[in-house]
């Protein structure tokens, strides 16, 4: 892709975002589907960080998500109420949790590096299933309500005006989109991806690998704690359902379906995964049905996602 | 005290019997094909509500014998029209389509035989318990618990001693020099995969029995197999069934004294084994790559 066309992409993506509100409702949405398509395309942009650009098959993201739902949830009902806060306090805790476990399982690659994530984040739902007395259990934990944005001189109002928390959320999402790309294009960025590659011959050239993958993971799940915490806020509310296996694999079909080896390609996936469930869920009870065979006719017939073959046709 | 320790670690080992059961089919599925089966647990419930849906036509034992073999033919023509064609791909796709198939295996079974839970009966003198002092040894659970025994010695048997086991355990270390020396690669994971699938289904009738029957009845098994695995080492058999047992009886004897800790204790052993032991109690080196 020439430097013209990604301008052009770029501005264009920006362009939609920034206007989404404003059509959400003309087009039969409303505003608080646009803030979770930004909110689950920031999720799965995060697990691409890993997944596509350093080649590592995380299926387990969705504890980091969970944990900084729950860190946010409970620091607003237990701690402080202060929106920026919480939003810090569960972005920390799934920081952390990635980083401990990140360096358990560095030295596993490929299916296995998968299969233990998994069963990794399988961990932190038991956890919030069982404890009832402080998360609510199966129930969900309620009781709180995201707070308005005090700045000083002036507050904004972002639990009444759905708007306002979708600007809030698009800000975050921007310096968090904003952080990756500029990674992504530095030294260790094209290390990752020289990882992704040919790992031998990146150890071969004395790129401590592992250590990059590890630092990869954290970064990944950082923002994907993030997006947790922005989930949670956004339904002044959650459950244990935010920490399940199921969330975890419906971040990597986000990813595949909008294309992995794209920047934007994960936020694409988010945005038909997220409308097309709304749609589905809405009007049959048979909706697993539905979202199972999505995922095997993606598998079978788009395997490079929607920008890849958008890619594909360009070159051709 | 020790009563009730004995009786929860019996129940433990009856529950891990389980586990290795459902894990030994993920992983010869895994070490030969590579492909991690999500759709394990549903394969489980399919086999469960076949089993119920004969037992009226050919009897509790009939289903037995019958719906595992079903459940593996079903397995066999999943394999043969979905899975084979993404061999040689990224692993993330066969993980996605199986995702997808226990998404629709488990919404399947309850659109066919309903959300609510159903009794699966079984013969009476199975039910008594042997004895007034261990009430806890019900007939069924120690049949269950040779049932087990009896399918993982076959297992065993046919891995060891017969053509396609050898095979299998060959195509397993190097698949590319098996199929060069003449051996249709292809039929050999289709069979794989369908022995995978039989102890899956083995797995339903059975859990049917002790737990009744409900939608969800394999996707609570699933994730434990999966530690089963990792705990007991990648790649070795014996080290499956090894950590489905050792978890089995570590949930057991944790549910006496910290109840709530029950699943979370296996995750603590798989932590503890990773760092300790990357590549699992059995594990060679060098799988985990």
């Amino acid at each position: 892709m020439n430097g013209l066309n990604k301008h052009g992409t770029n501005a264009a993506v920006w362009l939609v975002l920034l206007t989404m509100p404003y059509w959400m409702g003309a087009v039969g949405g409303y505003t608080e589907l646009a803030t979770r398509v930004v909110v689950l395309g920031l999720a799965a942009m995060a697990l691409n960080f890993l997944l596509g650009f350093t080649g590592v098959l995380s299926f387990g993201h969705a504890a980091y998500f969970g944990l900084g739902a729950y860190g946010t949830a409970m620091t607003l009902k237990y701690l402080v109420p202060s929106t920026p806060l919480s939003i810090l306090v569960g972005v920390c805790v799934g920081t952390i949790a990635a980083a401990i476990i990140g360096a358990m399982i560095i030295k596993l690659r490929g299916v296995y590096f998968a299969m233990v994530t998994i069963a990794f984040a399988q961990v932190f739902f038991f956890i919030a299933f069982r404890w009832n007395s402080v998360t609510g259990g199966d129930d969900g934990l309620t009781g709180w309500k995201r707070q308005a944005l005090k700045l000083g001189f002036t507050s904004i109002d972002i639990l009444g005006n759905d708007k306002a928390f979708y600007y809030m959320v698009l800000v975050m999402f921007a310096v968090a989109v904003g952080i990756m790309a500029l990674l992504l294009r530095s030294p260790f960025g094209r290390t990752l991806v020289a990882i992704r590659e040919n790992e031998r011959r990146a150890r071969f050239l004395g790129i401590p690998v592992d250590m990059h993958v590890w630092i990869s993971f954290v970064i990944s799940c950082l923002f994907a704690s993030l997006a947790g915490s922005l989930y949670a806020l956004l339904n002044n509310f959650t459950d244990p359902r935010a920490l399940h296996w199921t969330q975890s694999g419906n971040f990597v079909i986000m990813a595949v379906l909008g294309g992995m080896r794209s920047f934007w390609g994960p936020l694409i996936g988010a945005a038909i995964f997220v409308v097309l469930q709304d749609y589905v869920s809405s009007h049959t009870e048979n909706w697993m049905s539905f979202i199972g065979l999505f995922f095997v006719l993606v598998v079978l017939f788009f395997p490079r996602g929607v920008l890849g073959i958008l890619r594909r046709k360009a070159a051709s | 005290m020790s009563q009730l320790l004995l009786f929860n670690v019996f129940n433990g080992l009856v529950v891990g019997a389980f586990y290795a059961l459902m894990a030994l089919g993920l992983s010869l599925i895994l070490n030969l094909s590579g492909v991690i089966n999500f759709a394990h647990g549903g394969f489980l419930a399919i086999g469960a509500y076949l089993a119920y849906t004969l037992i009226p036509y050919i009897g509790f034992w009939g289903a037995l014998v019958v719906a595992p073999f079903l459940t593996a033919g079903i397995g066999l023509l999943v394999e043969r029209v979905l899975i084979r064609r993404l061999y040689g791909r990224d692993p993330l796709y066969s993980l996605l389509l199986t995702f997808g198939l226990a998404y629709i295996f488990e919404d399947g079974t309850r659109y066919i035989w309903g959300a609510q839970s159903l009794p699966y009966p079984i013969p009476n003198w199975l039910t008594t318990p042997l004895s007034t002092e261990f009430f806890f040894l019900t007939g069924y659970r120690l049949f269950m618990v040779a049932l087990v025994a009896l399918a993982v010695g076959a297992l065993f048997f046919i891995l060891n001693r017969t053509r396609l086991g050898m095979r299998i355990r060959a195509g397993t270390l190097d698949l590319e020099t098996v199929s060069v020396l003449g051996v249709n690669v292809r039929i050999l994971r289709n069979l794989n995969f369908g022995l995978g699938i039989y102890l899956a289904g083995l797995a339903g009738v059975l859990a049917a029995g002790m737990l009744g029957l409900q939608p969800t009845i394999g996707t609570s098994l699933i994730m434990p197999s999966f530690v089963a695995i990792i705990v007991g080492g990648l790649g070795s058999l014996p080290g499956t069934l090894l950590g489905g047992l050792l978890i089995g009886v570590a949930s057991g004897i944790t549910t006496v004294f910290f109840p709530s800790a029950t699943e979370a204790i296996m995750y603590v052993m798989m932590g503890v084994v990773l760092l300790l032991r990357p590549q699992g109690l059995l594990g060679e080196e060098g799988r985990t790559q």
